[in-house]
């Protein structure tokens, strides 16, 4: 089964960000490991003459992946709003992945002004993927304010600390089965990938983790297996684990022992 | 009058956003634009009429995560 965001099916559950690389040719690199189909972008102010943002956009042409603009760095709505709009028009697309940052040290999101900004985009007809908590009732507000896709993180941005509450992150899989979830933020290694597809988590949005690595291409290469390794066992249907050990190998027939008892 | 485009002041001449942007040599760039906080679409540049103290944002596509 493919990855369907906004009507829109990938095979790829990687989706990779574009900063931080060492190089411009690592990013397209890493891309192309990762088997990535949709890449985050962003926007900053440019003065006249600037080439690093015509470098981005002929690596993106070239990799043909679908782009996805962030609001990074905005702290309210307006300010969001705004971001959004100025990459509806630059990167001619409706899909806004939705950041209204509320805390400086986590990046934590302000749900407040997450779910009006939001609503404002949706109704805008933009297609909005937010980047949140875990909470369950903020999941429920941006789903009533028109979003289809949702993107709890899964530690602070930049932080590599994995799934900080795999608990929060089951019941909200749980909790609304059939919307696509994203964890997004906060991966550090693969196996923390790995982790939540085993959840059920249906991709993985992560960028540091692969950027920052050693070598970033390998790391890459290494997230696109975890990812497809935990889907694949999240539709084997994983065992429950117990509390008492049980012998794999059979017992019946082993030498050494009287088999019958009076 | 007296401007602020990305965050530094400047004294132009420019009477709309799309002569603001060629006089700064942003020329065919691609890029995006909003006065006071609000976006302005390519097409309303022309249509914009700068006053002194306007505050004007020229953004470009970034690398992002």
């Amino acid at each position: 089964m493919a990855l369907t965001l906004y009507g829109e099916t990938f095979r790829s559950r990687v989706l990779l960000g574009s900063a931080l690389y060492p190089s411009p040719d690592i990013l397209r690199r890493s891309i192309a490991a990762a088997g990535s189909e949709v890449v985050t972008v962003s926007l900053r102010r440019e003065m006249a003459g600037g080439k690093e943002s015509e470098v981005l956009l002929s690596i993106i042409r070239e990799a043909a992946v679908r782009v996805l603009p962030n609001t990074a760095g905005c702290h309210s709505v307006k300010e969001a709003v705004t971001t959004a709009q100025m990459a509806r028009e630059l990167f001619d697309t409706p899909w806004i992945k939705l950041e209204v940052i509320g805390e400086e040290d986590t990046l934590a999101p302000d749900p407040f002004g997450l779910v009006e900004a939001a609503r404002i985009l949706t109704r805008d007809g933009f297609q909005v993927l937010p980047y949140m908590t875990e909470d369950l009732v903020v999941a429920e507000a941006l789903l009533d304010a028109g979003c289809q896709v949702l993107m709890p993180w899964g530690a602070p941005i930049g932080s590599g600390r994995g799934l900080n509450n795999p608990y929060g992150l089951r019941t909200l899989r749980n909790h609304f089965p059939d919307v696509p979830l994203i964890v997004d933020a906060g991966i550090g290694r693969p196996s923390h990938a790995a982790e939540a597809m085993e959840l059920g988590y249906d991709a993985i949005l992560l960028n540091t983790a692969v950027a920052k690595a050693g070598d970033p291409v390998a790391m890459a290469g290494a997230f696109a297996k975890a990812v497809e390794a935990g889907r694949v066992a999240f539709e084997a249907q994983p065992m429950e684990p117990r509390d008492m050990a049980s012998p794999s190998t059979p017992l019946a027939g082993l030498p050494f022992r009287l088999t019958e008892r009076a | 009058m007296t401007v602020t485009v990305n965050g530094r002041r400047l004294e132009t001449s420019a009477a709309t956003l799309e002569e603001l942007l060629t006089e700064l040599g942003y020329g065919e760039r691609k890029v995006a634009t909003a006065v006071n906080g609000d976006f302005v679409r390519a097409t309303l540049r022309g249509d914009t009429r700068l006053a002194s103290g306007d505050a004007i944002d020229v953004v470009a596509p970034m690398q992002g995560g």
